[in-house]
């Protein structure tokens, strides 16, 4: 892994997305390095979840480059891959946490089998191992190991979202992409999430994008902050600079609309 | 028995041979061409309506009249029994509208159609079996949409599927599936077997005979080639195995087939028999009868 430091697991050039004649993603061009976490913060429709689902390819971009740096292959474009090459090339290199832990969850599995799907994909087939995996992964997330067995349907929102990462977070992927992983849980909550977060991060020398509009997640988590504005990056830099002098007028709206307490 | 024969050939005229008119049988032995040129994969093709309801073996029945000529003799079992309506019905329809031979003995028959078993009988190199299946897609569990079953499918994404292994061992302690329990066929697709007992699944392994598996309101044909490897699934640490019985079977003393549990009076008491009656009265007429 260190010799790979000084090269960036993601490199974006020049990508660009439309829906018919709506163009939701233009010129978008970003890289990012291991254990590095860069925040997209931007309004509701600037393109965030767009640009991440085309980094996780889920959607295909119109034009660009994703240059991923995968354990496998080396540098491969992810634009260019099919779905069967793109498995085989990053398998588990790069993980996706959703918003609700209802998209990426299985509910009516047991815990143990939610973190234990990505190994089984990875091809482990020994069930004493998954489950002793399993049960480390659950008190890393501060789970009570005696609940592997019990559904996530009957977890809390806060203790799903944190399923969620255990089960990304299994099969040390280099990347991970999370799409407002604090959106809809509680104050408290969020502060313990993030307080996790930001240990599995350093633990595992992980690279995160970090999709938020809330200012205050990507000021204790991000190193890097970038905002967008109708689907192009209109400001970048080191999170507390652009928090503390934000140039762009669009990026003054949004830290002067945030709540002093 | 000169009556009935007479009828067979009268019907003959009015029904096509084998009841399905020429382009269906081609158009459904195309499709099984394909079955058995990927095995394990499952070829869609547009099923007809048969003289018999959905459930009662649609699928295995348009196969067996694709694939049955004037010279077979046919044999069609019903969770393993000669002798029970389904395969009564089926066995009876044949020898009407197709005036094939049909037997009970597995040995004998050219053709068998099953529902729910495999004979215990091994099968030889020649012989077809055809299947009666009521849900092809083994992923339908877990995923109850098409497109995306026949994506893990184009994917070999079947790691998923071992999620139904691992919730029983960690609920109960074993796997628990009896039946229907999941195969890949030729190291590549994952396949139903049918609902055929455990028992059952290491007899598909490299049968010298000819397979086919037929689904009749999901319209799916799959197939297994002769010789060809089927594994069950399982883990390294929960190798695979099949039922045991803590009885011999009650008629015929057997202890190697499949026992159905009977129960026998008004006091619960039970009775063990073999479910393949032509295996159990071929050794009660052999002698090895208790």
């Amino acid at each position: 892994m260190t010799a790979d430091l000084d090269q960036p697991v993601l490199e974006v050039r020049d990508l660009a997305k439309s829906y018919g004649d709506r163009r939701v993603l233009s010129d978008i061009a970003l890289s990012l390095w291991p254990g590095e976490v860069l925040a997209i913060v931007g309004e509701s429709g600037s393109g965030k979840t767009t640009l991440l689902r085309c980094i996780d390819g889920q959607i295909a971009p119109d034009d660009g480059e994703i240059l991923f740096h995968s354990r496998s292959q080396g540098v491969v474009d992810l634009a260019t891959l099919s779905e069967s090459q793109r498995r085989r090339v990053i398998g588990n290199d790069l993980g996706y946490v959703h918003q609700n832990p209802r998209d990426g969850l299985r509910l009516d599995l047991s815990a143990g089998a939610n973190i234990g799907e990505p190994l089984l994909q990875a091809g482990l087939r020994h069930y004493g191992r998954i489950r002793q995996i399993a049960g480390e992964w659950l008190a890393k997330v501060e789970i009570d190991a005696s609940r592997i067995d019990e559904p996530p349907l009957r977890f809390s929102g806060g203790m799903q979202q944190r399923l969620q990462i255990a089960r990304n977070l299994v099969t040390e992927p280099r990347l991970v992409l999370m799409d407002e992983p604090t959106g809809g849980l509680d104050v408290s909550v969020q502060a313990r999430l993030l307080d996790l977060l930001r240990r599995l991060v350093a633990d595992l020398d992980l690279a995160v994008i970090l999709v938020t509009h809330d200012l205050g997640v990507a000021r204790l988590l991000a190193d890097r902050l970038m905002v967008m504005q109708a689907g192009r990056i209109i400001e970048t830099g080191l999170t507390d600079q652009v928090l503390d002098d934000p140039h762009q007028p669009y990026t003054q709206l949004l830290v002067s609309s945030v709540l002093q307490l | 028995m000169n009556a009935p024969i007479a009828k067979t050939e009268s019907t003959a005229g009015s029904y096509n041979f084998a009841y399905l008119d020429e382009q269906s049988k081609r158009m459904i032995r195309r499709a099984i061409l394909k079955a058995v040129a990927i095995p394990g994969y499952q070829v869609p093709f547009a099923g007809r309506e048969m003289p018999l309801p959905y459930g009662w073996g649609t699928g295995g029945i348009q196969v067996t009249a694709s694939v049955i000529g004037r010279d077979d003799i046919l044999k069609v079992i019903d969770q393993g029994a000669d002798d029970t309506t389904n395969a009564v019905s089926i066995r009876k329809f044949f020898a009407k509208t197709a005036g094939v031979r049909t037997t009970t003995r597995t040995a004998e028959a050219s053709l068998i159609q099953t529902r729910h078993r495999i004979p215990e009988t091994p099968l030889k190199a020649g012989q077809i079996i055809v299947f009666q299946v009521p849900i092809p897609e083994p992923l339908r569990w877990l995923e109850p949409r098409e497109t995306m079953t026949r994506r893990m499918h184009a994917l070999a994404d079947y790691g998923p599927m071992y999620l139904k292994l691992y919730e029983d061992i960690a609920r109960f302690g074993r796997v628990t599936t009896a039946y229907d329990f999941p195969t890949v066929v030729n190291g590549r697709y994952l396949m139903s077997p049918s609902p055929i007992p455990r028992l059952d699944n290491p007899k598909l392994d490299r049968s010298p005979a000819l397979q086919l598996f037929g689904a009749g309101r999901e319209k799916r044909i799959y197939a297994i080639p002769p010789h060809t490897t089927v594994k069950s699934l399982d883990f390294e640490d929960h190798p695979f195995t099949t039922e045991r019985w803590s009885q011999h079977c009650a008629r015929c003393g057997a202890s190697d087939s499949f026992l159905d549990e009977l129960v026998v009076d008004d006091r619960g008491t039970r009775r063990y028999v073999c479910s393949d009656t032509d295996y159990c009265d071929s050794r009660l007429a052999a002698g090895g009868g208790r």
